[in-house]
């Protein structure tokens, strides 16, 4: 089943094309990561995916419901986790958790319960307690994923989640990533293409707004002709000049 | 259920502020104070505690309108709005989600500077309890003003237009320092046209015992209170767009 479906997604601001008649199919349980150099137009298409903007042209699908018509459909069941680390920093741990639960309707019986569980399955339970701004980067990370699904959402994106992070925190949230996969549908965008490698049944590649290509790594290094990832990026994503 | 969480949140986020508490709270008991001693040392009535109280109160008032800008100002340019953007949230909860637990810290404020002004000599009857009740739709006021400065301006801004312009708007055409008579003119003409002047009268209005003087004053008190709300709502929702 199609879990994103875009029609000529497209952004301008101003004079500057950000998302260019964006097409792309995304199935539901799917990883998908998309990549690209900075500007390549990532992050302006998950918040139009997510309905944090507007499209200035054409429309998605989200689960069924158009974003430019349904959005308040859209985001009752998806979450985001920001590019940034987005918690309540003087809320503890816990009542982040009840603190998200709350805004998605749920009573305060069940937000307690739903935070119970995402304290024992994140391993939060040590610092339930603690302010959220106390807590490393690779903990706040990780509270600030289990915060994006405690609304049990049917679609998770996440933007940059290991960015800035130290190689063993990345690791244990590819852990926690990995786990994920198969329950909803995740977008994912990075820097990292060691990390979309690891991580994604299917990557997207964007450059200047545009989706050059779409496939698992093995397609795509097959469709550049290189062979490994980073080479098979580069030759797509510089396809026509590197656009600075 | 929405609305209540965000409120739950934003109560927590002022009461661990307590800095701002305290100074809010504690402001208009100093001036009060102030100008009783004042007031002991001159031969002329100046700043009479019945006909003073409900200035000073009214004044306090405008640092609430600054805290409650800063709150909803800083919230603006953390990541933690980019993922409540996303949410469910619409821009009617977030304007009642931080007015609710900002009403009863202003409600404390006037109470406080009423309790000391008992200390001062204010004599205690049902007028006095009535004024408290008539000057609650100019917390209102403040709190709607303070969100929609904040919905407009970062966090610098909101200091500089709520801190020093507000403030000042507030002590020089409410009318609490002096008979705005005395000046006449222009400068009366366009503090009638304001809401602070008619937020004092009403409440002294209600000290001294004249009760139909209370609501015409009050009607501009809360035409004002409702019109900066309504104004806040629909700044914040051109503002959830722009912002992300």
């Amino acid at each position: 089943m199609i879990a994103i479906q875009t029609k000529n997604l497209t952004k301008t601001y101003k004079n500057k094309t950000a998302v260019n008649a964006l097409n792309l199919s995304i199935n539901q349980g799917e990883l998908f990561a998309l990549l690209g150099v900075n500007g390549a137009g990532k992050t302006t298409t998950i918040k139009m995916l997510s309905c944090l903007i507007k499209p200035t042209s054409g429309d998605a699908e989200v689960l069924g419901h158009s974003i430019n018509k349904e959005p308040f459909a859209v985001k009752q069941q998806i979450n985001v986790s920001p590019q940034e680390t987005a918690v309540a920093p003087n809320l503890s741990v816990r009542e982040n958790l009840e603190f998200i639960a709350g805004i998605y309707g749920n009573d305060r019986k069940t937000s307690i319960e739903k935070a119970n569980k995402m304290i024992a399955s994140f391993g939060l339970s040590g610092i339930e307690k603690d302010k959220a701004k106390t807590l490393s980067g690779g903990w706040q990370r990780r509270l600030s994923i289990a915060m994006a699904l405690i609304s049990e959402p049917k679609m998770l994106f996440l933007d940059e989640p290991t960015l800035g992070l130290d190689v063993i925190a990345r690791r244990e949230l590819w852990q926690v990533i990995e786990g994920l996969k198969g329950k909803i549908t995740i977008i994912l965008t990075t820097h990292y293409l060691e990390e979309a490698v690891a991580l994604s049944d299917r990557i997207g590649i964007m450059a200047r707004g545009e989706l050059k290509a779409a496939g698992t790594a093995d397609e795509l290094m097959k469709q550049a002709g290189m062979d490994n990832f980073e080479d098979a990026f580069i030759k797509i994503a510089g396809e026509g000049g590197s656009g600075v | 259920m929405r609305t209540l969480a965000f409120a739950l949140r934003n109560t927590k986020e002022i009461i661990r502020d307590r800095l701002n508490l305290i100074f809010g709270i504690g402001f208009p008991v100093a001036i009060l104070l102030l100008l009783t001693a004042i007031q002991a040392n001159v031969p002329v009535e100046l700043f009479v505690i019945d006909h003073l109280t409900p200035g000073v109160a009214v004044f306090g008032l405008s640092f609430v309108a600054l805290f409650s800008g800063l709150l909803i100002a800083k919230d603006r340019s953390s990541s933690l709005m980019l993922r409540l953007f996303t949410s469910p949230l619409t821009s009617r909860d977030f304007i009642f989600g931080y007015t609710l637990p900002l009403f009863p810290m202003a409600a404390l404020q006037i109470i406080f500077c009423f309790a000391f002004a008992v200390i001062l000599g204010l004599k205690v009857n049902l007028n006095t309890l009535l004024s408290i009740v008539v000057l609650l739709p100019a917390a209102l006021l403040f709190i709607s003003i303070g969100l929609l400065c904040g919905s407009i301006f970062d966090e610098k801004q909101v200091g500089g237009i709520c801190g020093a312009l507000l403030t000042n708007l507030s002590a020089w055409l409410s009318g609490t320092w002096f008979d705005l008579d005395l000046v006449g003119g222009a400068f009366k003409k366009v503090a009638e046209l304001l809401p602070f002047k008619h937020a004092v009268d009403a409440g002294r209005a209600a000290m001294s015992g004249a009760y139909q003087n209370i609501m015409p004053h009050l009607w501009w008190v809360i035409g004002y209170a409702v019109a900066m709300t309504i104004i806040a709502i629909l700044v914040f929702t051109k503002k959830m767009s722009s912002d992300a």
